[in-house]
């Protein structure tokens, strides 16, 4: 046991190590949400009108933090792509070492690192009064830190699963960017679902950011579709269902 | 061999490997002694690589088996995993990472922590005289620094054997020598197991002890790198003369020789000593009154011996090392 939590540190370790180094994967990974919110923000707020007194940037503050998790987790399965192609990835496989322990090291490191760059978000969002500071409450930053944990568990594994089967960068980047979209237009980021046809809003259901989005909505600025706790139990859910297929397909790797 | 009465270190018995219809490595049996450089030596394709993977659990294996230490590397992987290092044939270092940093995650991920974690560190640095270069992010490194840093790694938890991977190819002659040194400094000083792949019959012929040669997937022949040579019969002599036929009579007259055989205005001797022999052929040329024009002497090297096994030499034209070795990592990626 204590190896195996030795091994989910190492990995984790090494993954902080690289996104620490990688001042353009800072940059890039923390620039991005701003630029949506100044540009679509700014853009669609003279065009949206929200029932309820809420305003467009507020409504959009939470959807742009689950933007940067969706983004920054899914993406990370490329490292993978790297490594097997860098030839790292045989020096982890070779060790004394349960794979199971490699792969939750992965998604916690990558995790990691979408939760730090969300909390930056945040923390801009509430000190530029989008998130207005009255809404927030010390349950409220709890329940927001939860999902900015599980949701980049479960989008982490989905990159790994894309990962462990493709064997190129350019195969893997087109899969993404086919699933990122939906992902994210169906989440509920961007504009309500509420009004939205039948066909969206049966296919949104099967996108469990459209749960992390609404979760961190009620969390944060009180408004919200479902209850916090049943998103937090549907991101939870999805969280470890993915977990453990990423386990199955990393397991398959040059057999066993 | 039959004498030996230590212990073996490794013991491969019918050892087979096929990709789909492709027989990679069929049925290799031998034994590797504690503490020597045992060498598997062959051309590109050879199956050395294929060999190396099922020994290091990296490969399933199709039939036959194999132990390190006892330990069943079919059945066994994480045991045999703790008790082997290896150094891949193409680079596994985390570039973006210091040397340092890739020393330490190994270290981590076997085990090794704390203090002891902290000196076998230092000393598998000092040992490939990195110390000074240890917290440079490796992606600064040079190619024979990069194999220096592997090296250091594959050791740092202790191995009791060490698998080495065409350790020096694509470097220069130089770099080369210094990793040989690094090498045999390594097994005299640690009593370590060494076996390695090479397709470069100088490294074959300086470090190991024994030599495996091994072609399309059979090993056909075993022995150390001396006896292998010996094998040939001795040194060969070239001499240019104007009466070849007269003069090729006369040294078979002597019965120093091995063979002797007239090829056009020369004639080629196979002897025991080659120096020795020399002296004598001109003596015997001088009293006959034949002119001898020039004399050469070659020392057999293992390329003659796998030439004589063979009939081919172990480098072949074609494909480049690099272009070899991507097609063996998208070969073995795929599964």
């Amino acid at each position: 046991m204590a190896n195996f939590l030795e091994t989910i540190y190492t990995v984790w370790l090494r993954e902080t190590i690289r996104f620490l180094k990688s001042k353009s994967r800072i940059v890039g990974s923390g620039g991005q949400p701003f630029i949506w919110l100044a540009i679509a923000g700014v853009g669609f707020s003279s065009a949206f009108v929200l029932s309820g007194g809420v305003s467009y940037l507020t409504f959009m503050a939470p959807g742009i933090i689950g933007m940067t998790l969706l983004f920054s987790s899914i993406f990370s399965g490329v490292n993978v792509i790297w490594d097997r192609q860098f030839g790292f990835l045989k020096e982890m496989l070779i060790a004394p070492v349960s794979r199971v322990g490699i792969v939750l090291g992965k998604i916690a490191g990558s995790a990691t690192v979408s939760l730090i760059t969300a909390v930056v978000i945040l923390v801009v969002e509430v000190i530029f009064n989008i998130l207005p500071f009255s809404d927030l409450s010390v349950i409220g930053l709890m329940e927001a830190v939860a999902f900015m944990l599980l949701i980049p568990c479960a989008f982490v594994s989905i990159g790994l699963i894309i990962a462990s089967t493709v064997d190129n960068v350019e195969g893997f980047q087109v899969i993404i960017n086919f699933l990122v979209m939906p992902l994210f237009f169906l989440s509920g980021a961007l504009f309500p679902l509420t009004n939205a046809p039948e066909w969206m809003k049966f296919v949104s259901a099967i996108d469990p950011l459209r749960y992390g989005v609404d979760g961190m909505r009620g969390a944060l600025i009180g408004v919200s579709a479902y209850p916090v706790y049943m998103d937090l139990l549907v991101v939870l859910a999805s969280a470890v269902v993915l977990v453990l297929i990423a386990d199955f397909a990393f397991n398959r790797i040059e057999g066993k | 061999m039959e004498d030996f009465t230590g212990k073996y270190s490794i013991i491969a018995n019918a050892l087979s490997r096929r990709f789909g219809n492709f027989t990679a490595v069929d049925k290799v049996s031998f034994k590797v002694k504690e503490g020597e450089i045992f060498g598997l030596l062959g051309p590109n394709g050879a199956g050395k690589t294929t060999t190396i993977s099922m020994l290091s659990t990296i490969i399933g294996i199709t039939s036959g088996s194999a132990t390190i230490n006892g330990k069943d590397v079919g059945k066994e992987k994480d045991a045999v995993r703790k008790l082997i290092g290896i150094v891949f044939q193409d680079p596994s270092l985390d570039d973006e990472l210091t040397g340092m940093e890739n020393l330490d995650f190994h270290a981590r991920l076997y085990g090794v922590k704390g203090k002891e974690k902290k000196d076998a560190i230092a000393k598998v640095l000092k040992l490939v005289e990195l110390e000074d270069k240890a917290n440079k992010q490796v992606k600064t490194y040079s190619g024979g620094m990069k194999r220096r840093l592997e090296i250091a790694r594959g050791f740092i938890h202790n191995p009791k054997v060490l698998f080495l991977d065409e350790p020096t190819i694509g470097l220069d002659p130089q770099t080369r020598r210094k990793i040989w040194d690094y090498v045999q400094k390594l097994n005299k000083e640690t009593k370590l197991t060494i076996m390695l792949t090479t397709h470069y019959i100088e490294e074959a012929d300086e470090l190991c002890s024994r030599v495996a040669i091994i072609d399309h997937g059979r090993i056909i022949k075993l022995d150390t790198p001396e006896r292998l040579k010996d094998s040939l019969g001795g040194d060969i002599i070239r001499i240019g003369s104007d009466a070849p036929g007269r003069l090729a009579e006369l040294i078979r007259k002597g019965k120093f020789t091995v063979s002797v055989k007239e090829r056009g205005d020369s004639i080629e001797v196979t002897t025991k000593n080659g120096s020795e022999a020399i002296p004598k052929i001109i003596g015997i040329a001088q009293k006959a009154g034949i002119e001898v024009a020039y004399t050469t002497l070659k020392r057999p090297t293992l390329e003659d011996v796998f030439i004589s096994l063979t009939g081919k030499e172990i480098r072949e034209e074609g494909a480049s090392d690099t272009d070899q070795l991507k097609r063996n990592f998208r070969f073995r990626g795929r599964r």
